[in-house]
């Protein structure tokens, strides 16, 4: 019992306590409940940076409690459980900050930040699980702190929402339970371990590897919203902005997709899969899923849904490499974990900032706001671009590796799905730029109310500025030590053998 | 002389609630206070029990000195220990729930028949010979038809005349397989015909019969059909009891001959029940969806969780037995904060349509986030009991490669949590509440919320659960 036992345990309980005493807070009490929130976001910030100095020195941090006979509830420090923590932690502070701002006056806010603060509970989680069982329970758990926050409104449309995300959700937990199971059959362990822990076992178990890898990643795939499994992501949309922002940048989303990391990398290991000829066909499906949900954006004209349309295709960008077996691909899409989320969370971020201050709801509405909004709006189209892939921006980055990785491993036809990625991205994108720089204003706004001194509320206009800021620092600080660049290139190392 | 090793903790089992049942009946004003007392006493010789069990190993007694085959034979072993602690567990949050609940002219009925109802189940849980278990069997039963009849509505009198001929009838049919048993071996203690029975005609008779007759009161589909009138027609301390802790005694009884007395089980039996398991879970799962009145729904998902309790048989492995034994566990305590909260709602709203749930849901924070902590349990999601006899019990299933029944566990969890949501949708809805509410008393709050983070709880003490288990090898021998 000691730093290296409490530290990751402390991590997950410093949401879990607050969003507990945050449930039986009275609603009125808004002062406490903002410096619950902020308080617990802060610490676990200062966690976070601690055990990431000790995992750089080379410190092992694990926390492990006994959960049935011969398994047991393991929280890793690992670095590529690290690379995630360390975003969840960062963009959480970031995004309690914005739902402050965002949910001020308005109902069940005790309610609400509970949940908030559950769902992050269990995405750090996920981050840390050092075996697939752990993933496994807080990936459910997951699914259930996310729910009361997509029907928050309570609205007809919300519970439809909630009830499809329901369906889709539980249906893959199940997938990935029996898959985790049967795994735990044949091995009679669970363990994630860089390189996999299946390669050493009898060649007539291959075929059974096989159903099970397709279980765990159809499972998997329900969050990470690959095509067909992501019709309940559009639909999700109803939930007020700040949760979409977590749902899209941090919390479901890429627990799907780091998921998918861990089984390929940590359960199956890259070599082994690719000699079981599975991540071909799941590099298909991503670039399906790419291609497909870009051009489902195109058509939207709800600013949310296509955002949404795009976060579907820009999360494939990670599957995509981490299924194009080679190292170079796989830092593509592993760093892509961490710019996806601070780029579409910035989007977000806007989005929700005109819906609040403006009532703006459409792609059509939005002309001529950038002058009414210049600070929401170079926000956003620092956001847009670096979707788009332009360089300096974060996303540049995760093009370029993945780009090198495919020449490298010889996949060539990747080349067409990421320049036709990035024709449709700059196909959605741009229009929404131009209109809101250049469009005509008509001078009326659909819903406008003044809040704050500025072009909205410092609350709501800080985090995405601060993100947007973080994105460009992302593309050009790209190798400086401890960015996510270099953090990945340390993961990636470990992964392939030499 | 050390106090908690040397008393008699299995006879004080039996006599304290019996006691505490003459006491509420003599002094029926101070029922409620008498009640109390007793359920805590019990709990607390229960914890003596499991730390003299712990200590000494599995403990027979024989009631004044006289053995088998003449007198009265108790048994602990790991199996009813750990009946003994989840029937102390849920009484005791009964017992609180329903000093609350009932009015006076109601406690002074409902005490001295829970009491006895408790006596009951505990020598049930510790009896060692099969007519010992008809005689518990048969107290059991007519304490619980009471207690359903207890409201005194029309509708609750009929369901607990219907229940009383089915519980009569099924121990009817157990009996005659008791005497059957004893006529060819000229015993009843369990262990001395574990040693002696072999397959002949009349054995099988008597399997038959006893096999029979404890379905009809476990109410395995498709003889469930009295079960969800009598159990949500029967006020909601009651329908907690009867969901909780009645059906499962009498599964205790049908797994403890299975596994002891019941010479190698006949795989057409055991692929029968499974089945008839399945279809349960699927029949009612489906039926729970259906349900327009909250009590009913909770009834049905007890039909089909106990579907579940039979997918071992088939099973035949010992992971699988721990696996239901858990389920059993988990949903006895999920389903006792289920029921409670339904009579929460109920007391609140003075109804249990779900349409209209809106409106009290959100005035009952606490309720319904005991609803749906129980619900999570039922689901088998993690982290709760429920997940952990899930995963035990897909492991045996994946390990027998009987993978059909997986099919069935993964479809019954979707249904579940199907119509688990369903209810919980209306907390998050705005609606005005259009009536004069009637305010639930704190401790009815909540003691359902405290079951219900028991249930989740549940999750993280399966090591030691399981160890107990173990504990006399009630499964067969453990390969370590």
């Amino acid at each position: 019992m000691n730093w290296a036992f409490w530290l990751p345990l402390l991590i997950v309980l410093s949401s879990l306590l607050a969003a507990l005493v945050i449930f039986i807070l009275p609603e009125e009490k808004t002062k406490t409940r903002i410096g619950l929130n902020i308080g617990a976001a802060l610490l676990k910030i200062v966690l976070v940076a601690i055990m990431l100095w000790g995992v750089h020195s080379g410190y092992q941090f694990e926390t492990r409690l006994p959960l049935l006979p011969g398994l047991e509830l393991v929280l890793r420090a690992d670095t590529l459980a690290m690379l995630f923590v360390a975003l969840s932690a960062g963009l959480w502070l970031l995004t309690t900050v914005y739902a402050i701002g965002y949910l001020e006056d308005s109902p069940h806010r005790s309610r609400f930040f509970g949940f908030f603060g559950l769902c992050v509970t269990a995405t750090v989680g996920v981050a840390l699980a050092g075996n697939l069982i752990t993933f496994l329970l807080f990936y459910e758990l997951l699914t259930l702190a996310t729910y009361p926050l997509i029907i928050h409104r309570g609205t007809e449309a919300a519970r439809k929402a909630g009830r499809t995300y329901l369906i889709y959700t539980l249906a893959g937990g199940a997938l990935l339970l029996i898959g985790t199971v049967w795994l735990y059959t044949l091995t009679g362990t669970l363990e994630f371990t860089a390189r996999g822990f299946l390669s050493t076992l009898d060649s007539m178990h291959h075929p059974a590897l096989i159903i099970i890898f397709v279980l765990l990643i159809t499972g998997l795939g329900v969050k990470a919203a690959l095509f067909p499994l992501h019709g309940w992501l559009p639909q999700a949309m109803v939930a007020p902005a700040p949760v979409s922002a977590l749902l899209h940048a941090v919390a479901v989303v890429k627990a799907g997709a780091f998921g998918i990391i861990r089984v390929i990398y940590d359960v199956f290991g890259i070599e082994f899969s690719a000699s079981l000829g599975v991540t071909l066909p799941l590099a298909i499906v991503a670039s399906v899923t790419i291609i497909y949900a870009s051009v489902r954006a195109l058509f939207q004209d709800d600013l949310k849904r296509r955002l949404a349309f795009s976060t579907v295709s820009q999360v494939s960008y990670i599957t995509l490499g981490v299924a194009i077996v080679g190292p170079l691909a796989t830092i593509g899409g592993i760093v892509h974990l961490v710019h996806q989320g601070v780029m579409k969370i910035t989007l977000f971020f806007c989005a929700g900032n005109l819906a609040e201050t403006l009532g703006i709801h459409k792609v059509s509405e939005m002309s001529g706001v950038g002058r009414r909004m210049p600070w929401t709006m170079a926000a956003f189209t620092i956001g847009a671009f670096g979707m788009i892939g332009a360089p300096p921006l974060a996303g540049f980055i995760s093009k370029w590796y993945l780009g090198l990785g495919a020449l490298q491993a010889g996949q060539d036809w990747v080349i067409f799905v990421l320049a036709g990625s990035t024709l449709l991205n700059a196909a959605y994108f741009l229009p929404i730029l131009y209109a809101a720089w250049f469009g005509k204003s008509t001078g009326s706004w659909p819903n406008e109310r003044n809040i704050g001194r500025y072009e909205t509320s410092l609350a709501l206009l800080i985090p995405p500025v601060i993100t947007a800021i973080l994105a460009v620092l992302l593309g050009l600080l790209a190798s400086v030590p401890f960015s996510p660049l270099e953090w990945t290139r340390l993961i990636t190392s470990l992964e392939y053998t030499p | 002389m050390n106090l908690i090793f040397d008393t008699h903790w299995v006879m004080m089992l039996i006599l304290l609630p019996l006691f505490g049942a003459v006491a509420c009946f003599l002094w029926s004003r101070q029922a409620v206070t008498l009640g109390l007392i007793t359920a805590v006493s019990v709990l607390l010789s229960v914890i003596a029990l499991t730390l003299q069990v712990l200590e000494q190993g599995t403990l027979r007694y024989a009631v004044g000195g006289w053995g088998a085959p003449l007198g009265i034979d108790l048994y602990v072993d790991g199996l009813s220990l750990l009946m003994l602690i989840v029937t102390a567990v849920v009484g005791v949050a009964i017992s609180v729930y329903s000093s609350a609940y009932f009015k006076p002219g109601k406690a002074k009925h409902y005490w001295p028949l829970w009491m006895f109802l408790w006596a009951a189940l505990n020598s049930l849980f510790l009896s060692a010979d099969i007519f010992n278990l008809y005689v518990t069997l048969e107290l059991m039963g007519l304490a619980a038809v009471a207690l359903v009849a207890l409201s005194g509505s029309a509708s609750a009198l009929a369901a607990a005349m219907r229940y009383l001929l089915i519980s009569l009838l099924g121990s009817l049919f157990y009996l005659m397989g008791v005497a059957l048993l004893y006529h060819a071996y000229g015993t009843v203690d369990i262990a001395l015909l574990a040693q002696q029975v072999e397959s002949s005609p009349a054995v099988w008779a008597a399997i038959g019969l006893m096999v029979t007759g404890l379905l009809l009161k476990i109410a395995l589909f498709p003889l469930h059909f009295w079960l969800p009138a009598a159990h949500s027609s029967a006020p909601a301390p009651v329908s907690a009891l009867l969901s909780a802790l009645v059906v499962k005694a009498s599964f205790y009884i049908l797994l403890r001959l299975w596994l002891d007395v019941f010479p190698e089980a006949n795989l057409a039996l055991s692929y029968l029940l499974g089945l008839l398991g399945a279809s349960a879970i699927i029949w009612g799962g489906i039926q729970a969806l259906y349900q327009t009145r909250l009590k009913l729904l909770i009834a049905y998902s007890t039909v089909m969780q106990i579907g579940y309790l039979f997918l071992a048989f088939p099973l035949a492995s010992i992971i699988g037995w721990k696996a239901v034994f858990y389920l059993l566990l988990s949903h006895a305590i999920a389903k006792t904060a289920m029921f409670m909260a339904a009579g929460n709602i109920l007391f609140y709203g003075g109804h249990d349509q779900i349409a209209d749930l809106d409106r009290v849901a959100q005035r009952l924070p606490i309720t319904l986030t005991a609803f749906g902590l129980a619900g999570i349990s039922l689901m088998g999601l993690p982290p709760s009991g429920g997940f952990i006899a899930k995963w035990l019990l897909l492991e045996a299933i994946i390990l027998s490669g009987q993978w059909w029944w997986a099919i069935i566990l993964i479809a019954g969890g979707l249904l579940t949590g199907a119509y688990v949501f369903k209810v919980i949708g209306f907390a998050f809805t705005q609606a005005e509440v259009p009536h004069e509410p009637r305010m639930v008393p704190k401790r009815m709050e909540w003691v359902t919320l405290t079951v219900a983070v028991l249930a989740i709880m549940l999750g993280f003490m399966a090591p030691q659960l399981l160890a107990l288990m173990d504990l006399g090898a009630p499964f067969g021998e453990t390969m370590s």
